[in-house]
């Protein structure tokens, strides 16, 4: 998969499109939580391949009006559609709609379960820039605990090889994150050392009326990746963000926006790339027309 | 009404220490004669029970029942089919209805209501608070009057301190347990699973089972202040269980059941959100699982309830935390716990002591054995006829099983209520 999203992503640089392989088909952006971001990608991603893409918004529409989930999924299967993107705020509510639905269904951030193609643009963006996943080590940070994206890179590049890290206060770590297979730290400078890419996590702001953390500042003085904490790490270290970034609370701008350090447009790009490769598999094998 | 002479059994009776081959005389409703050598009265119907088990009907000490308030999930007479075929022939009803059971003439309503199916008992519960709110007591000594068999909020722990000394305090004159629902409510608050491995994967809002624990110690210590009775529904943790074990040996009149589900399953059972195994409490790690199996050998559980909690498909299909919690468990009941013999953990007649005379010594009615005189509520079952749980293909209204797919062994064959055949 990530071959195929580097050969996508040589062509969208190359300003070509390849219209003619998702000609025909439906893909809906299914979106019970806001994301302008990972939605624009996967339209992008659709309509480079040719798809007839439509967006939906339900986070305040049908839901609140005491239409379920389920109710809707079978609203789109009376109409269709190849491919359905679902992004929503409940851990396996994607894989509860992949059950009543013929469509393909496509994970696009479920609760704090996972965020699959988060996971394989960001290995995509590593690989493309250190050549390699195996040997690395690579630190996760901020707010684990309520972190789709942590989770689905916890899995994917532990497979591949990579040695993961999680970092952040104790109230914001899952009970027996370590049995995930990766490190645990507490202290960034202690986390940091020696690593190769450094992954930023976005905190949520309500998080902090929760009372998980205390403030924004105390947060940002103890975990924010700031250029002092980043010199911990290895001198050639990478830094990365899914993004929406919360500059000053878990990013320092002039870190976010180091051109060589940080690889956070690349990230988008690659989202772009990867999104057009799970597309491309999943229309090759769940045609309707075959 | 004619003689009926149930033969050929094995007549277990743990409140009576009984078991051996024999056979049963129903006479009037009632238990005529039962033993060995005993012969067939002129015109006795006769039933041979082909060497099956016959046992007192078994007394279910906690399940939701759906009335007042929630009919479209369950009824009284739904929830009395599915109890005749599970063998259950009494059933205690939680009070957290809509409206709550916390008036007497509701109480009386709903021994009125289990009156007219003919096949079950129900023992109303009635709540410890008024509304099962948690804030204001309830007219405990007039529900007890109606015929309250104990006093709890249900589902809802009892989270306030003081609350709870209270109750314990004032229950203690009208000589009625308290039975809670043990889990710390803050800690509680919003969770879907046991704390841990899976439900970290899972990306699930968790409980720590450290929850049921602390509830637990700390109405332990509430009532060596106020003396009186207490019980602790559906324990489902080793820790738990070790204090209450303390708590007994040190004369504390301390009581506790469990559920199925609790030394049947363990959270992997959860899976790949499986909602029907989405119960409360959560369903715990292995270890906790064989605290509990271990508690149920060893004397510390003193009764296994169905905790039957009827939902329908719109609670349950659903993302796993939006879900409702609960699962149905009369029909299984018997079966379940059966298991637990079938490993070798449990002895039979400990195991069907579980079911009966444990349940209703704690709610301090008379069902449960098989003494001469009592209403012939039996249950007559082949321990070892196999079959497999379905969720669809169950009795009664509600098919939220936690346990769709198992495969048991002991079936009920027949289920008398006051000597009538309402199962079989």
């Amino acid at each position: 998969m990530l071959d195929l999203a580097e050969s996508y992503a040589l062509l969208n640089r190359s300003g070509k499109t390849q219209r003619d392989l998702l000609r025909g088909r439906t893909l809906i952006n299914l979106f019970f939580e806001d994301s302008t971001r990972t939605r624009t990608s996967f339209e992008l991603a659709g309509k480079r391949l040719g798809a007839d893409v439509i967006n939906m918004s339900v986070s305040t529409s049908s839901v609140n009006k005491g239409e379920t989930l389920l109710d809707t999924a079978a609203t789109l299967n009376a109409m269709n559609c190849d491919l359905l993107v679902v992004r929503h705020g409940d851990s396996g509510a994607p894989a509860l709609l992949a059950r009543k639905v013929d469509a393909a269904v496509i994970n696009a951030g479920d609760g704090t379960h996972e965020h699959p193609t988060q996971a394989l643009l960001d290995a995509l963006t590593i690989r493309r820039r250190r050549g390699r996943l195996e040997g690395l080590t690579v630190a996760i940070c901020g707010d684990v605990l309520h972190s789709r994206v942590a989770r689905s890179n916890i899995f994917l590049l532990s497979a591949m090889g990579s040695r993961v890290r999680v970092i952040g206060p104790p109230t914001l770590m899952p009970a027996e994150v370590e049995r995930l297979g990766v490190e645990v730290f507490h202290d960034m400078r202690a986390g940091l050392k020696d690593c190769d890419i450094v992954m930023m996590l976005r905190l949520q702001k309500e998080r902090m009326t929760r009372g998980l953390i205390p403030s924004f500042r105390e947060f940002f003085r103890f975990y924010g990746l700031d250029a002092e904490k980043l010199a911990f790490a290895r001198p050639d270290a990478l830094v990365m963000h899914p993004g929406p970034m919360n500059r000053g609370v878990e990013i320092a701008s002039d870190v976010a926006d180091d051109p060589i350090r940080s690889l956070i447009k690349e990230q988008v790009e690659m989202g772009v790339a990867v999104r057009m490769a799970v597309l491309d598999i999943l229309a090759r094998r769940n045609s309707r027309n075959d | 009404m004619t003689d009926v002479v149930i033969e050929n059994v094995r007549l277990i009776d743990p409140a009576s220490g009984l078991d051996q081959p024999g056979a049963l005389l129903v006479r009037d409703g009632r238990i005529a004669d039962l033993g060995s050598g005993l012969g067939r009265p002129d015109g006795a119907a006769v039933i041979d029970g082909d060497g099956a088990v016959l046992c007192p009907g078994l007394v279910d000490m906690r399940a939701e029942v759906g009335e007042p308030g929630g009919e479209y999930r369950e009824t009284i007479a739904s929830a009395a089919v599915a109890a005749a075929a599970g063998g259950i022939t009494s059933l205690a009803a939680l009070p957290d209805t809509r409206p709550a059971i916390d008036d007497p003439a509701l109480v009386r309503h709903l021994r009125a209501r289990g009156e007219e199916t003919g096949s079950l008992s129900i023992l109303p519960y009635a709540a410890a608070t008024k509304g099962c709110k948690g804030e204001e007591l309830a007219e405990l000594g007039l529900l007890r009057e109606a015929g309250a068999v104990a006093f709890t909020d249900g589902a809802r722990a009892i989270g306030s301190a003081r609350m709870m000394r209270l109750i314990l305090s004032y229950a203690k004159g009208f000589g009625a347990r308290v039975v809670q629902h043990p889990e710390e409510p803050s800690l509680a608050e919003g969770g879907a699973a046991t704390s841990g491995e899976l439900a970290t994967r899972l990306g699930l809002p968790a409980i720590h089972p450290a929850a049921e624990a602390i509830m637990v110690a700390r109405d332990i210590r509430l009532l060596r202040m106020t003396g009186g009775m207490l019980h602790f529904a559906h324990v489902s943790t080793g820790e738990a269980l070790d204090l209450i074990r303390a708590a007994k040996a040190s004369g504390l009149d301390v009581t506790c059941d469990t559920a199925p589900p609790y030394f049947d399953l363990n959270e992997t059972a959860i899976g790949n959100f499986r909602t029907y195994a989405k119960l409360s409490p959560p369903l715990r790690i292995e270890a906790d699982r064989l605290a509990v199996a271990a508690a149920l050998a060893d004397g510390t559980i003193d009764a296994v309830a169905s905790d039957h909690q009827p939902r329908d498909a719109d609670d349950k299909r659903l993302p796993f935390a939006q879900a409702a919690p609960g699962g149905a468990g009369l029909a299984t009941l018997l079966a379940v716990t059966l298991a637990q013999v079938h490993g070798g953990g449990l002895a039979l007649s400990r195991a069907i002591g579980l079911l009966t005379c444990g349940p209703a010594r704690l709610l301090g009615v008379g069902a449960g054995t098989l003494a001469k005189g009592a209403p012939a509520d039996l249950c007559l079952f082949d321990p070892d006829a196999a079959w497999q749980v379905e969720a669809g293909a169950l009795p009664g209204r509600a098919q939220n099983t936690p346990f769709d797919g198992r495969a048991l062994e002991g079936r009920v064959i027949g289920t008398w209520k006051a000597g009538r055949k309402v199962f079989g």
